[in-house]
């Protein structure tokens, strides 16, 4: 491998983002630390769920009761308040507590029950289980993890993308990059797209362009979101923009 | 939320990760090469119908003053005007916020490829002395590279050697005013060619001999195939010389005093001992003296021994 060229912050430490959910969940606010904790919930769910159904090999009921555990723990213990940076990713982190707490769970020898106190989260289980059983994949577990991951990050910009073109009168610009972008027709041409929308050319360009460049502005966002320090970020975006994942 | 497909989501992610040159007047062609700072991309100027080489650095989320710095570092190293010095055509911002410079398109092989195409210490040492030549122009420009390293440096296909990637380039002196550097602490370059006070963050205190040291540290790479490391050049390699690992050793030592004064300097060590001529960085014996001009003079030992042999034959058959 060829060696990198290297900017590191002062000594290589790289300081915390202002963007981050992980760090918002550390807050005494009660109210900003739950809406961060719904951040990082909506990003970690999924792949915490699969995750458990394949490394765990737990069965559905199980898998979704050990995800509502965890999640409903991880709240009320406050789990994300102690992630040190400096040890490990944030994924890394949360996959560690979620090993440690489905082998609590198991040792314990109990099928959760959760009530009373702890909180429901409304979690599309279904979906999820559909997805796993309809995309079989040979990774491992914890690539597995990390891919789901990367996939509901793109799905979560998409449908932040079709919101915001749709708020600022600007859906041409999400049907153009859904009908391109986003479809399984490769031969769908600019040519085309020009006649279907009734648009020169040169205008279905700029638009792709346009929304292309918001595009990548909200994965950019929600990157920052869910991850701690500047350096998980780039390792991630790295990551993220295909450089280190298989 | 849709399930997007992996076929669909490495697509997304390319789009993502590929420049959005929209704005300018360049269009996507491929990538030709990722590394830690940035990414460099083969695109076609449409306004003078030629390919361009165009480096993005990997800076998603860049400040407007990191960017004016970066902007501006690339306008000075675009002056530097040398034969080894590849030329920056453009700089600019990409709407996304990335900063980009267009640069000559070089065909040709990175100097470790090339080394791994040819085994000659001496020819590789010839296209050193051109890489010391380049950088020295740069110095007196009041420019230091900070990144030397074989992976930056082409050899074009005519044997033209020429230094890229100027993007972490530090100005010096004369740049006063101009020179933003990264704060202290920052430690840019890459590891195993970079100069100890580089490692620790001296920023500030980087001046020429910093690059010094990274050209040994090719020279290290060029003597031996391997990377720099705590290993003297002759243990790696038995074929070094003593004279050639002195100047390796001489432009690596680890106090920037006691390094070679200038790229120049380097460059003629270089160049004597490629014409078997004393070098400063190595003290011979007397012996060592004596081998060195007879290897040196060859054909004049050879004629004085033939006369000597001759002088003896016809001595003898007339004493006869």
């Amino acid at each position: 491998m060829d060696p990198d060229t290297d900017i590191g912050g002062p000594l290589h430490r790289f300081p915390v983002t202002n963007h981050s959910a992980i760090i918002r969940a550390r807050s005494d606010d009660q109210i900003v630390r739950r809406r961060a904790f719904d951040t990082i919930l909506a990003s970690y769910w999924k792949p915490a769920y699969k995750y458990i159904r394949l490394k765990w090999q737990a069965g559905n009921e199980d898998a979704k009761d050990l995800t509502q555990g965890f999640f409903a723990t991880a709240f009320e213990k406050n789990y994300f308040a102690t992630y040190d940076a400096g040890k490990a990713s944030f994924q890394t982190f949360l996959r560690t507590c979620l090993d440690a707490f489905v082998a609590n769970e198991r040792k314990a020898g109990q099928r959760l029950k959760r009530g009373g106190d702890m909180d429901h989260y409304q979690l599309d289980f279904l979906t999820a289980e559909h997805e796993l059983a309809s995309h079989a994949s040979d990774l491992s577990p914890e690539d597995y993890f990390h891919r789901e991951w990367i996939r509901g990050m793109f799905a979560m910009s998409v449908g932040a993308l079709r919101e915001r073109c749709d708020q600022t009168d600007r859906s041409v610009h999400f049907q153009l990059f859904e009908r391109y972008d986003l479809s399984d027709d490769a031969n769908v041409s600019y040519a085309m797209l020009a006649k279907e929308f009734n648009l020169e050319p040169a205008t279905v360009n700029n638009y792709l362009a346009a929304v292309r460049r918001e595009f990548r502005r909200i994965v950019i966002e929600k990157l920052r979101e869910i991850t701690a320090t500047d350096e998980e970020f780039r390792t991630e975006a790295r990551s993220l923009l295909g450089v280190d994942v298989k | 939320m849709k399930w997007i497909s992996d076929d669909k989501l490495d697509r997304l992610r390319t789009l993502v990760a590929n420049p959005d040159f929209s704005s300018t007047k360049y269009t996507f062609v491929k990538e030709l090469a990722r590394g830690g700072m940035g990414t460099v991309y083969l695109a076609e100027d449409t306004e003078l119908d030629r390919h361009v080489a165009i480096k993005v650095l990997n800076t998603p989320d860049v400040t407007e003053d990191l960017r004016d710095r970066m902007v501006r570092e690339a306008q000075i190293i675009a002056r530097l005007e040398h034969p080894g010095i590849v030329p920056v055509h453009d700089v600019g911002v990409l709407p996304d916020g990335r900063v980009f410079y267009a640069m000559k398109y070089v065909r040709g092989s990175r100097l470790d490829e090339y080394a791994a195409e040819n085994s000659s210490i001496r020819d590789r040492l010839r296209k050193f002395q051109a890489v010391c030549d380049a950088v020295a122009f740069a110095h007196a420009h009041g420019v230091i590279h900070r990144d030397l390293k074989p992976q930056n440096i082409m050899i074009g296909s005519f044997g033209e050697v020429l230094v890229l990637d100027w993007g972490v380039a530090k100005l010096g002196r004369g740049f006063s005013r101009m020179n933003t550097d990264w704060p202290a602490g920052t430690i840019v370059g890459t590891r195993d060619y970079m100069s100890p006070e580089q490692a620790r963050g001296e920023i500030d205190q980087l001046d020429e001999r910093a690059d010094i040291y990274s050209l040994g540290a090719v020279l290290y790479f060029l003597l031996t195939n391997k990377l720099p490391g705590e290993a003297r050049p002759r243990s790696v390699n038995a074929a070094v010389s003593k004279t050639a690992e002195a100047i390796c050793l001489k432009a690596m030592a680890r106090s920037a005093g006691e390094r070679y004064s200038s790229a120049l300097e380097l460059s003629a060590d270089i160049g004597h001992w490629l014409d078997a001529e004393p070098v400063s960085a190595y003290r011979e014996s007397a012996f060592e003296k004596v081998s060195r001009w007879t290897g040196k003079n060859r054909f004049l030992v050879l004629l004085v021994l033939a006369y000597l042999v001759m002088r003896i034959f016809f001595a003898f058959t007339a004493g006869r």
